[in-house]
């Protein structure tokens, strides 16, 4: 046991004197938190949107009216008007313009006759969340110009209500889950995997393998250290994280201590993992591949930055096996419902299944010789 | 002391390697060698890159297993009592392996930690062996501020940190610049003098067999050619006296061809994975 804490000691005495190996393994995820959580966080505004009206008469001017509302209010819109439909055409196709309302001439007829009336929005549907943004906005227009100027004091239709359980969570705080695991897996990484086969390239290990320190003593101290340095950078996220994304109470004591177990058990997963993949590669260039593709393979996936629902079967296999996914679900059930253990109990249960296997698997692939 | 402890094979000898052989795959790096090494010797295997010399070293400090044939270190097999030998033998391998963000003084105290050296006697023992390698001003300064030469004397330093009685020096001044070759030499012979050491060092540099070594054995493509000392090698020249001739000479007589062009030679024996630096 000794001479594993020795191995220990020695890993953490070299870390502490690596501060640009602490800094970099913890500020891009915090980057990335920061960039992407307010790059797909915020509401898309001053779209702009061409209105070619054919008809100019009171059903068309109240359209019209309810769009300028909306460019006036919530500034999602901003309205250019068209005399010529061609010229609005060659401007969506050309960019100029993201969307084209056109009233069509026979629009105020139909209205008052009941006879379907119809507008049409045509959208450049090249940029997906433009195009639903738009959608889904003058959608809400033409629903409010169908709502009668008179209203039952009882609504006689189903009305949906819809309660929010939690305050509002914006998608940065959607994201710390995700960074916070990233930030652990980077220093396992970095601190753990790339260290450890540039160690065994310089001929390091050679040093430690004539001394009589044992298979699982030498094991024992690479990974123990391992996952305290990937604690520390769980620790350090989670908490400048979560003032960063200004979740609630970001330093309440029971919910840190919850995080704390499971920041441990996710680094010793991870650590696990990047123990197995790299037990007997030799080649210095390889955990850097390796680490570029394990990266988009295991963050993606995980649910951390879009719903596990969204994605299509190939993609939710992986889920299934990658322990970011559980690290996530864990850390939002945390995080953002401030839930207890017995929430994320299969969480847990797969974080410590994992790191087992991995961990024992890797050891019996470990060469105590060259 | 080879042969006292309970568990050791009687033996008179620090090292006794008989007919072991390693092979790589198709490539055997060392072929049936044997030698032994007495007690209290200097004992060189010379012998260019490729030559089998690391190999041999790495199976005698347990980082290679034999492919067969046994060799017995202070009376320890090196297979089935491999944890004995360890903890009887100092090592220096060929790459530098300190720590370079470690000072001198926390490279020492770890492996005094490994190899489980009583904690009172830890800076008695780290400070004296300081003293002896001309470090102790340097103790507190990370490795990596030091010169090669300095580097080299801290791994020295680290190897003897638990009194071992036997050292293994792997190419100790290859990459060193002359003076700090030398420096390294006097230091050997002096720490050898006063510590009562066996030593059992490789390397290719002729001037350094000769300077060091009781007695050398020329390794060459896994085989070993001739083992004697550097006065009975240069005697065994035909039609010259020993003291003009020269270890290169020795070589290309025992061997056919000379070590300059024998260094330039690729080596698959060499370790897969060492880069120097």
């Amino acid at each position: 046991m000794h001479r594993t804490l020795t191995i220990v000691e020695r890993e953490l005495r070299r870390f502490r004197r690596s501060p640009m190996l602490i800094v970099m393994s913890m500020v891009f995820p915090l980057l990335q938190l920061i960039v992407l959580g307010y790059a797909f966080g915020g509401n898309v505004k001053h779209l702009r949107l061409a209105v070619v009206d054919q008809d100019h008469s009171a059903p068309a001017v109240r359209i019209r009216e309810l769009a300028g509302a909306v460019a006036a209010g919530a500034r999602t819109l901003d309205l250019v008007e068209y005399a010529d439909p061609g010229q609005a055409m060659t401007d969506l196709r050309n960019g100029a313009v993201n969307g084209i309302l056109t009233i069509p001439p026979d629009f105020s007829r139909r209205t008052l006759t009941k006879n379907q009336p119809r507008v049409a929005l045509i959208v450049d549907n090249t940029d997906t969340f433009v195009s639903a943004t738009l959608g889904a906005t003058v959608n809400a227009l033409v629903s409010a110009s169908n709502t009668p100027v008179h209203v039952d004091r009882i609504a006689p239709t189903t009305v949906l209500d819809v309660v929010e359980v939690y305050p509002y969570v914006p998608y940065i705080q959607y994201l710390l889950p995700g960074s916070i695991t990233m930030s652990i897996f980077m220093m396992v990484m970095i601190g753990g995997g790339i260290i450890f086969i540039d160690d065994k390239a310089r001929g390091l290990h050679e040093g430690y393998l004539v001394t009589p320190i044992t298979k699982l003593e030498l094991v024992a101290g690479f990974n123990l250290s391992g996952t305290i340095k990937a604690v520390m950078a769980g620790a350090v996220i989670m908490v400048i994280g979560s003032l960063i994304a200004g979740v609630p109470n970001p330093l309440d004591p029971l919910r840190m201590l919850r995080m704390m177990v499971v920041i441990t058990l996710t680094a010793f997963a991870l650590i696990s993992l990047m123990f197995l993949l790299m037990v007997r590669v030799t080649d210095p260039l390889l955990p850097r591949a390796v680490f570029g593709v394990l990266n988009t393979v295991l963050y993606f996936p995980s649910g951390a930055v879009y719903p596990q629902a969204g994605f299509p079967g190939w993609m939710q296999v992986i889920a299934a096996v990658d322990p970011f996914t559980y690290a996530v679900h864990a850390f939002k059930s945390l995080l953002l419902k401030n839930t207890g253990f017995e929430a994320i109990g299969w969480d847990v249960l797969f974080l410590l299944v994992f790191s087992t296997v991995a961990m024992t698997a890797a050891t019996a692939l470990f060469k105590r010789t060259l | 002391m080879p042969g006292t402890n309970d568990r050791s094979l009687a033996t008179d000898n620090a090292i006794d390697v008989r007919d072991i052989v390693k092979t790589f795959g198709e490539f055997t790096a060392v072929d049936h060698v044997s030698f032994s090494v007495k007690v209290g010797e200097i004992f060189g295997l010379l012998g260019p890159n490729g030559a089998g010399k690391s190999t041999l070293i790495r199976m005698m400090v347990t980082l290679l297993p034999p492919s067969s044939g046994t060799a017995l270190v202070n009376g320890f097999d090196v297979v089935t009592q491999a944890d004995e030998v360890r903890r009887s033998i100092g090592v220096i391998p060929q790459a530098m392996t300190s720590d370079l963000e470690l000072s001198v003084r926390e490279n020492l105290l770890i492996f005094a930690k490994l190899y489980g050296v009583p904690r009172e006697k830890r800076s008695h023992l780290i400070h004296d062996l300081l003293e002896a390698v001309e470090l102790l001003q340097w103790a507190d300064k990370p490795v990596k501020q030091l010169s090669g030469g300095m580097r080299r004397r801290v791994e020295i330093a680290r190897g003897l940190v638990h009194q071992p009685r036997l050292f293994f020096l792997d190419e100790p001044t290859t990459g060193l610049d002359p003076v700090s070759r030398t420096a390294v030499w006097t230091m050997l012979q002096r720490i050898k003098a006063e510590r009562g050491l066996t030593v059992l060092l490789t390397t290719h540099y002729m001037d350094e067999a000769d300077k060091l070594c009781d007695r050398i054995a020329i390794v060459d493509h896994g085989h070993l050619v001739v083992l004697d000392t550097p006065e009975a090698l240069k005697a065994s020249i035909p039609g010259r006296s020993a003291e003009s001739v020269t270890l290169d000479e020795v070589f290309v007589h025992y061997t056919g061809r000379d070590l300059r062009d024998a260094l330039h030679e690729p080596s698959a024996a060499d370790s897969p994975f060492v880069l120097r630096r």
